[in-house]
Formats: C-alpha cells, sequence, structure tokens
C-alpha cells in the first residue's frame, strides 16, 4: 500500500515509530498529484515550495503538533498569509493576503504541511464546482461528473488521494453534498464552533468551515485542531471543544435515532432512500432506537435560503469595488464606472444573479415581504429541529436528493439550487451535520447526513463511526476513469 | 425675517468618541498621522475580516446617553448601511438602525434668558468612513486618493427631535451639546479637525400650523458660525420661496461658505436605499442594568452640576457660571485658581476679560496656554499687595499670556515694579511741591481738587510705577505739615 493510500491517522503512526519521514510521506502526495491532478483538477494553486520546507523542518524538529508532518490542502476561500487566495473568481485571481485565517493558523501551528489551494465554485456560490472561473473540477468516480460544490476541489483531492484531508467551507451544504458525490466524510461543525476569521464571508450567519476526509477518526482528529472560541470572530462560541475521538466507539445502544418523512420524499432518489433506510436498519441491528419525525417546515428551508444567504453575500461581496485589492477595471473613465465595470467583469454569472437577489431582498419595500419574513422561516425551521431532539441524539437523512450528475448537466440554478434542499435546513438552524458514505448506485457513492444537536459533534461522529466501522463502503476507492 | 413664519430645525450630530483605538479593531484613533499609517485588514475591508466590538466605545456610549438624560437599551444590536464610495472600504457601514443604544434623551438651553427643553431621539454607535483627497477640487481633480486613518474610527450620532426655532437656539444646542460631551469626557468635540460635525434639517411653516413643512437637509456645517449662517440662509430661502408661491423640494443641500448660500446637492429621488440589515458578525448586544449604574455613579461633573456649584459657592452670577462652565478645561482653571484665591469673582473677571480676550485674538483653546493658574493667582497678589497696579497688571497678564513667564519675573525685567518705597517717593514728592507752589496755595486754600494735579504729577515723574494709594497718603502728609 502506498503511503498516499492510507488514512492520516496511519500515516501518523507511521511517522511517529520512524518508518516513514514527512519528506517521504509528501513526496509519495506529490506524486499522486502528478498523476492524478490532470484528470480531477482539484487545485487551484500547488505550493510545493512550501510544503517541501515544511516537512523538512517536521523531520529535523523532534518535538512537533498533532497533526505533523501531515499534507493537507485548504479550500481557496481560506486566507492564507503570502499565498494567493482567489475565491476562484478573477476578482481575487492574484490576490495574496497579509494575514493567515484562524484555521490556517492553527493546523500550520500543529504542524501540518500544506500542499496548496483548492477549487470551488466562485465564492462558494454553486453546487458544481463549475462555477469556478478557472475550471471546472472532476468526480474521481467518473470524471464526466461533477464533484459537487461549493468546496468541489475539497472533496475530489480527498477521494483522489492527494492529500489526507481538506478544510471546506458550508453555508448550505457545501461540504456536506460533494463530501456524498465523492464517497469521503464531510461535516460541517456548528455554527460557532470552528472561527470564520480569515475565511471569506459568502453568508456570514451561514458559513461554517470543516473537513473532508477519508474516515471518521481523521475528521475527529482534525476537528480538534480547528474548533475553539477565536476572539477575532465574535461570533465563535466559546464552549467547551472535547477531544472528539474521545467518543469514537461502535457502542450506540440505545441510541435515539430520527429520520424525517419530508427528507425521504418526492424528488429524492430512490436508490438513496434505500440506501440510507437500510443503514437505519442497521443502526437498529446495533441496538440503536429508530422512529420517523416531521420536520414540518422542511419545505420553506430553501426559499428562506435563498434570500438570506444572497442578501448578506450582497453586502460581503460589496467591498471587490476595485479600489483596494483584486480586479480592477483600469478602463473606466471614472470612479463610479470603474465600480461598475469592475464588477461587471470580475464577478461570474451566478455571483452577480445572487447579489441581484439579495440587492432586491433588501431594498426598502420588500424587505419585510422577503427578507423579514425569511428570518422568522429560518425561526421556524431552528423550533422544528429543537422539538425532535428533545427526544432524540441525531437526525439521519440522504445528503443528497440525487447522486452526482454529470458536468454540463445541470445548467438551470433552480434545478441546480435544488441540490441543497436536504442540507440547507441545517445552516438555518445552525446545527451540525455531516455526510458520510452509506451505498453506491451505479458505481458513485451515496451519502448519509447526520445531524446533531448544536455542539454535540460528538453524538453525531460516535453515529457516524459505528456504522464506518460495521460497513466497507468507506474502503471503496475511485477508479479515477470515465464511465 | 418675515415673523409670519416659524422656522422649525433639528440636528443630527455625530460625534467622535475619544477612545484610543477603533470601534471594530485596535488600530489608533490619533488625528493627524500620514495617510493609510493607522490601518489594518480589518480597517481597510479586506476579504475574510471580521469586527469584533471595542468595549470602551460601548461605554463611551453610555456615559453620552446618560449625561444627555437618555435612556440606555438593555438589547442592541449593529446593521449594515450598504452603499458605494471610495472612501468606504467594505461598501457598507456598521451602524444601528432601528435599535440605537440611547433614545428618548433632552438637552437644556437657554437662549435670551429663556429656558429650553430640546429632545434627543436617539443616539447611536458606528463607524467613520475613510476620506478621499482630492488634487484641487472633487471635480477637477485628475485621480484621488484614498486615506483609510479614519476609517473604524467610532461615532456618537445624536439626532435632536425638530425642538429648534431659530438658528440662535441651533447654535446654543451645539454649544450645549458640545460642553456636555467635554464634561462627560467622551470626545475632544473639535470642530476643525472633524470630531464634531453636525447636519441641520431645517422647514419653515405658517406661524399656528401644526404640519411641519418639507425639510431641506444641509451639510458641510463646520463651525458654529456656519451652523447659524446656514440656518439662516435656508430659512430665508424657504420663505421667500413659499411667499413667491414656490414649493419646497425635499432635498439635500450643502452649505457654500465661501459664498454663503446653501445649494442643492441631490434630491429625495436620487437618495439611496441603504438596505440596512442586522449586521451578522456582530451578536446583538445585552447591555446589563449593573454596567449602566456603574457608569452612572462614575460620571464626572456636568456642565449643569458645575453651574450650579459656582453659583452656590462663590456667588458668581448665572451668566458668568455659564461662560466659565463652557469647556472641563476652562472649569479646572478656574478651580486651580481659586483652590488657592478665594475671591472667585475676581478669578472670573480675568478669565472672562483679558484671557478671552487673548484666546479669541489667537484662536487657542485654554489647554494651549502657556502660562498656569499659579501665574494668575501670583499676578492677583501682587495686586493686592500694591506691587502693581490693576492697570500694569493687564500689561503683565499680555505679556504672561505671550511668554509663559512668572508675573515676577516679568516686572522684574521690564523694570515694572510699582514704586512703593516711602523714601524714594519722598524726594520726587517734595520736589513736585517745590516746582508748583501755586497748587499747594490752592489746596491749603481748601481747593481739594488741587491734590489729585499734584498725585498726577508725581505719577508722572515715576513714569506710573508709583503706588498711587501711597503717593495719596505721603501727599497729604506733607501738605498738612507745612
Amino acid at each position: 500500500m502506498q503511503l498516499y493510500e492510507m488514512t492520516m491517522h496511519e500515516v501518523k503512526d507511521l511517522l511517529k515509530q520512524n518508518k516513514a519521514s514527512a519528506r517521504e510521506v509528501l513526496d509519495s502526495v506529490m506524486g499522486r498529484i502528478e498523476k492524478v491532478e490532470e484528470k480531477v483538477k482539484s487545485f487551484v494553486t500547488i505550493t510545493d515550495d512550501l510544503a517541501y520546507d515544511k516537512a523538512d523542518w517536521c523531520d529535523r524538529e523532534k518535538e512537533g503538533g498533532t497533526i505533523k508532518g501531515i499534507p493537507f490542502a485548504l479550500k481557496d476561500i481560506i486566507c492564507t498569509k503570502g499565498i494567493r487566495t482567489t475565491c476562484s473568481s478573477k476578482m481575487l485571481e492574484n490576490f495574496v493576503p497579509v494575514y493567515d485565517a484562524t484555521v490556517a493558523r492553527l493546523l500550520n501551528e500543529q504542524d501540518g504541511v500544506l500542499v496548496g489551494k483548492l477549487n470551488m465554485d466562485e465564492f462558494a456560490m454553486g453546487s458544481s464546482t463549475e462555477q469556478s472561473a478557472f475550471f471546472p473540477t472532476h468526480n474521481p468516480w467518473d470524471l464526466n461528473r461533477v464533484p459537487g460544490g461549493s468546496s468541489g476541489g475539497s472533496a475530489s483531492a480527498v477521494a483522489a488521494d492527494e492529500v489526507f484531508f481538506t478544510l471546506g467551507t458550508d453555508t448550505g451544504g457545501s461540504i456536506r453534498q460533494p463530501a456524498s458525490f465523492c464517497g469521503i466524510v464531510g461535516i460541517k461543525p456548528t455554527y460557532g464552533r470552528v472561527s470564520r476569521w480569515g475565511v471569506v464571508a459568502f453568508a456570514s450567519s451561514l458559513d461554517q468551515v470543516g473537513v473532508f476526509s477519508k474516515d471518521v477518526r481523521d475528521c475527529a482528529e482534525v476537528l480538534n485542531v480547528i474548533c475553539g472560541k477565536d476572539p477575532l470572530d465574535s461570533t465563535s462560541v466559546d464552549v467547551d471543544v472535547p477531544d472528539f475521538t474521545s467518543f469514537l466507539d461502535d457502542n450506540i445502544k440505545g441510541m435515539r435515532i430520527a429520520y424525517p418523512k419530508e427528507y425521504f420524499g418526492e424528488g429524492v432518489d430512490e436508490d438513496i432512500k434505500k440506501a440510507v433506510k437500510k443503514a437505519l436498519k442497521h443502526y437498529e441491528s446495533m441496538g440503536a432506537i429508530v422512529e420517523e419525525v416531521s420536520l414540518p417546515h422542511s419545505e420553506y428551508a430553501l426559499p428562506a435560503y435563498y434570500l438570506i444567504a444572497p442578501a448578506e453575500a450582497s453586502a460581503n461581496l460589496a467591498r471587490f469595488d476595485g479600489v483596494r485589492y483584486g480586479f480592477r477595471d483600469f478602463e473606466a473613465e471614472n470612479v463610479v464606472d470603474m465600480f461598475s465595470s469592475t464588477r461587471a467583469k470580475g464577478f461570474g454569472p451566478e455571483v452577480k444573479r445572487r447579489i441581484m437577489l439579495g440587492t432586491y431582498a433588501l431594498s426598502s419595500g420588500y424587505y419585510d415581504a422577503y427578507y423579514l419574513k425569511a428570518l422568522k422561516v429560518r425561526r421556524l425551521i431552528y423550533e422544528d429541529f429543537a422539538r425532535v431532539f428533545k427526544n432524540f441524539d441525531i437526525i439521519i437523512s440522504p445528503t443528497t436528493p440525487t447522486v452526482a450528475f454529470k458536468l454540463g448537466e445541470q445548467s438551470d440554478p433552480l434545478t441546480l439550487y435544488m441540490n441543497d434542499i436536504l442540507t440547507v435546513p441545517v445552516n438555518m438552524a445552525g446545527l451540525p451535520g455531516m455526510s458520510i458514505p452509506c451505498g453506491f448506485k451505479d458505481g458513485l457513492p451515496i451519502g448519509m447526513q447526520i445531524i446533531g444537536k448544536a455542539f454535540d459533534e460528538g453524538t453525531m461522529l460516535k453515529a457516524a463511526y459505528a456504522f464506518e466501522q460495521t460497513t466497507d463502503y468507506h474502503k471503496v476507492k475511485p477508479a479515477l476513469e470515465v464511465k | 425675517m418675515n415673523s409670519d413664519f416659524e422656522v422649525v430645525i433639528g440636528l443630527e450630530v455625530h460625534v467622535e468618541l475619544k477612545t484610543k483605538t477603533k470601534i471594530f479593531c485596535s488600530c489608533s484613533t490619533e488625528f493627524g498621522a500620514e495617510p493609510n499609517t493607522q490601518v489594518c485588514p480589518v480597517c481597510s475591508g479586506f476579504p475574510g475580516m471580521l469586527p469584533v466590538l471595542n468595549r470602551k466605545v460601548v461605554e463611551y456610549a453610555i456615559r453620552a446617553g446618560l449625561a444627555l438624560n437618555c435612556e440606555i437599551a438593555e438589547f442592541c444590536k449593529f446593521d449594515r448601511k450598504n452603499y458605494f464610495y471610495p472612501d468606504l472600504p467594505k461598501a457598507y457601514q456598521i451602524s444601528q438602525y432601528d435599535l440605537p443604544i440611547c433614545k428618548n434623551g433632552y438637552v437644556e438651553i437657554e437662549v435670551n434668558g429663556e429656558k429650553k427643553r430640546i429632545g434627543i431621539i436617539r443616539a447611536h454607535m458606528e463607524e467613520d468612513a475613510g476620506k478621499l483627497v482630492h488634487q484641487g477640487t472633487i471635480t477637477s481633480t485628475p485621480f484621488s486618493l484614498v486615506d483609510l486613518n479614519r476609517s473604524g474610527v467610532p461615532l456618537l450620532e445624536i439626532v435632536s427631535a425638530p425642538d429648534l426655532r431659530s438658528a440662535q437656539e441651533a447654535r446654543a444646542y451645539m454649544e450645549k451639546l458640545r460642553s456636555i460631551l467635554l464634561f462627560a469626557g467622551v470626545s475632544d468635540c473639535k470642530m476643525q479637525e472633524g470630531s464634531l460635525r453636525c447636519d441641520a434639517n431645517v422647514s419653515v411653516r405658517p406661524k399656528g400650523q401644526k404640519e411641519f413643512g418639507v425639510r431641506t437637509e444641509i451639510k458641510n456645517l463646520n463651525s458654529f458660525k456656519a451652523l447659524e449662517k446656514a440656518i439662516e440662509y435656508e430659512a430665508r430661502r424657504q420663505i421667500e420661496a413659499i411667499e413667491d408661491g414656490e414649493e419646497i423640494v425635499q432635498e439635500t443641500r450643502t452649505w457654500d461658505e465661501e459664498k454663503q448660500v446653501t445649494r442643492s446637492m441631490r434630491s429625495k429621488e436620487e437618495a439611496h436605499d441603504y438596505r440596512y440589515f442586522p449586521d451578522p458578525d456582530l451578536p446583538p448586544l445585552r447591555i446589563s442594568r449593573e454596567w449602566v449604574e456603574e457608569i452612572r455613579r462614575n460620571m464626572p461633573e456636568l456642565p449643569e452640576q458645575a453651574k450650579r456649584r459656582l453659583m452656590e459657592n462663590y456667588g458668581l452670577s448665572a451668566y458668568d457660571a455659564d461662560i466659565i462652565t463652557l469647556t472641563p478645561d476652562y472649569l479646572a482653571f478656574f478651580d486651580e485658581c481659586v483652590r488657592f484665591y478665594p475671591d472667585a469673582k475676581t478669578v472670573a473677571n480675568w478669565m472672562m476679560g483679558e484671557l478671552n480676550k487673548y484666546l479669541n485674538q489667537n484662536n487657542m483653546e485654554i489647554n494651549e496656554i502657556k502660562f498656569k493658574p499659579a501665574h494668575l493667582v501670583a499676578m492677583l497678589k501682587l495686586i493686592d499687595n500694591g506691587t502693581i497696579s490693576g492697570k500694569m497688571a493687564k500689561t503683565v497678564f499680555e505679556e504672561m499670556f505671550n511668554t509663559g513667564k512668572e508675573p515676577e519675573v516679568i516686572i522684574k525685567e521690564k523694570g515694572m515694579e510699582q514704586i512703593s518705597d516711602t523714601g524714594a517717593l519722598k524726594a520726587i514728592i517734595e520736589e513736585v511741591i517745590k516746582n508748583n507752589p501755586k497748587v499747594v496755595e490752592d489746596y491749603k486754600s481748601g481747593k481739594k481738587k488741587a491734590l489729585g494735579f499734584l498725585v498726577g504729577q508725581v505719577m508722572k515723574e515715576t513714569k506710573g510705577q508709583a503706588n498711587p494709594a501711597l503717593v495719596n497718603e505721603l501727599l497729604r502728609e506733607y501738605l498738612n505739615k507745612e
């Protein structure tokens, strides 16, 4: 078995026992990237020189952090000091931050080895990574298909064994959906669990940084590094961060699992429903109590989301005006023209669509009917979940209504938005959610979504781990071919 | 102005809170630094940057609110005010929209001996924008530069009720507001540095009419004088327009300092839609009553209290007490003088007379002067013990103001010492008596006025430095002896 094929915790053991050096691990990863990157196109930027410097440093130093010598990569929305951070947008094509995002700093401080920045839908707006201003990313399970989005590069890089873990961001499903499409583990922690400082904002009240990994243990170990209150992010919450690996045992006897009937309704692929129902049976066989529940306001989550997220985005993306950094249209005659032509040329169509939507929703005369109404819906969705969580430990559902679709197949924005229908309510309620592989349809992975109580990622991880340890879905590797 | 009309004015005042650091980052707020030297990724709106509220800003806002008799909200929040301008790095200003920190306060003003209470509708926290530097004017400049030093400096916007009825009242309100905020210690209130700014909403209506007329908003009011002049002009303009049968248009106007007129900037239709919405980067603020009470307990003496103290403790008139309590520095100077020279009325007279004269002439604030209260006290004591006359003291004061030298030194250097040496005076008096036998004769024959002439002669001989009381006494002694 090649080093790059292993999980992070397996490689950590080898490094600890001096059976491999950080340089050897990196060599293995770099070799893999060289071989497969052409096919999947996960990376926007590869930082091999910096990575080798860090790996060599790791080999020289006796002491080190918890992820010492482990190659990883970051979604290109997470700012990295001295390394360009593009958000896969022409607007920031040459933007080099002078600061590290808190999560980038934390991973660096624990001596992880950053190998590059990952492709995404422009400014995290999209569900297929086709909205990248640079190039689309391909699904390792079928190179003709999308890896999902917006964190598509983060998912494909892990699925294709290009790195051991990656970080992404999830505003309406942007971690869980690509994790599902690529057959790996993806977690969006509770809103406020991980600092957003230095992460370019899409929708501030929904954005959350999370992890893609090859298995649940790796996921828990990376969460241990990135979670916690950050004084620089006023929305990060000061609650105890447990050792997430302490939840990893497969004894889930008596665990109460709910599955919402609305999440198994029309529009969700029958094979996906079947796979998740089968997983629920599996849980039952392990001693869990599984019951159907109702989250009655689910159907309003998506429309409300597509008001709140664009509204916040319309303000968050207003700073890209060509004045201080990023792209500027130098042809413009005066400052007002400069503003509009910079933004007209610097943003792609989906970003513009959402800015228009959000601007409209916040406009005087429409605010109450749209934005304010959406906030009220958000509250109802939160209450739906709160009611269920009085009696249950976790909620399980499919992550996506379909398996990965073909590149160019979904060109209608509204159809594309439907991809988020099962993941968006979790962001609206600020809850933690994750996706783990639970089956295949025509050789394409199916993801199961696990939703937890706020700040109870532990129970979620326990359930995920129990399933993973008693099934083999996570062990199947993609062939990196066109199907 | 046509007295059939009534002017209605409301003021929106922006005051810079004098925290050491900005409202959402730790950059310095100091005025006058080189452009873009007090900036960081947060206050220049870089991608991924987040605001963290400066606690001191909230404390100062509460303190200002209490000083202005406001209710302090238990729950308030920050909102984003969206608009594009090159000096606004995030393209939105973090402000407070529907839930401000302070509301329902008032300020008492006095104009022409009449007291009046001016309502304060609300006061809210927000961040300042940067500024643009043009070459020449904004319309002719080939390019403009952006200075973000001011971006993120904390502001309190104080909105008055439309309770003001004249330019004079508006000015009195501004002066009172300034004085209260200075005493509360929350702002430097320097109009010339922009730490106190004001927009005026002006409308007119026929006397007796209940509804307000259509208002215009006047910007660019950079001094008390500009405020007064602009309101007077605008009210006159509106009245004349109405009398000519024109309609007043709701619009924003700017005060043209050079031409002394208000000019239209943009109409209501061109007004921005700011698309306010709650800032998701900042959790709502809960303000505990304990904190508010603690701030109230530690409130410095405010102008009204100080005024009462001066009237009760020192018997100053309301007018004098008003002037002495215009700024805390001015009051502190007075208080320090009075500690060592209890004749408060004399201290007040010198401050309001000579001191103010030179402050105004030199366009200075009291904290910029070269001499200390101890200097003034020493000077007053020198008058009392006869070393100098009151008239000489004015010369000493001027020198003291210009050089900061101690009065004793000035007197020595200028040879101004009053001649109180009986021996030296006696010789001069004898000389004067010898040279004016006729006058002496007159005096002796009962013409008491003749004494005045002789005193004058002695003063002339001593170039005014003789102690007049002593000269009087000695002359009388001599004349009666002979």
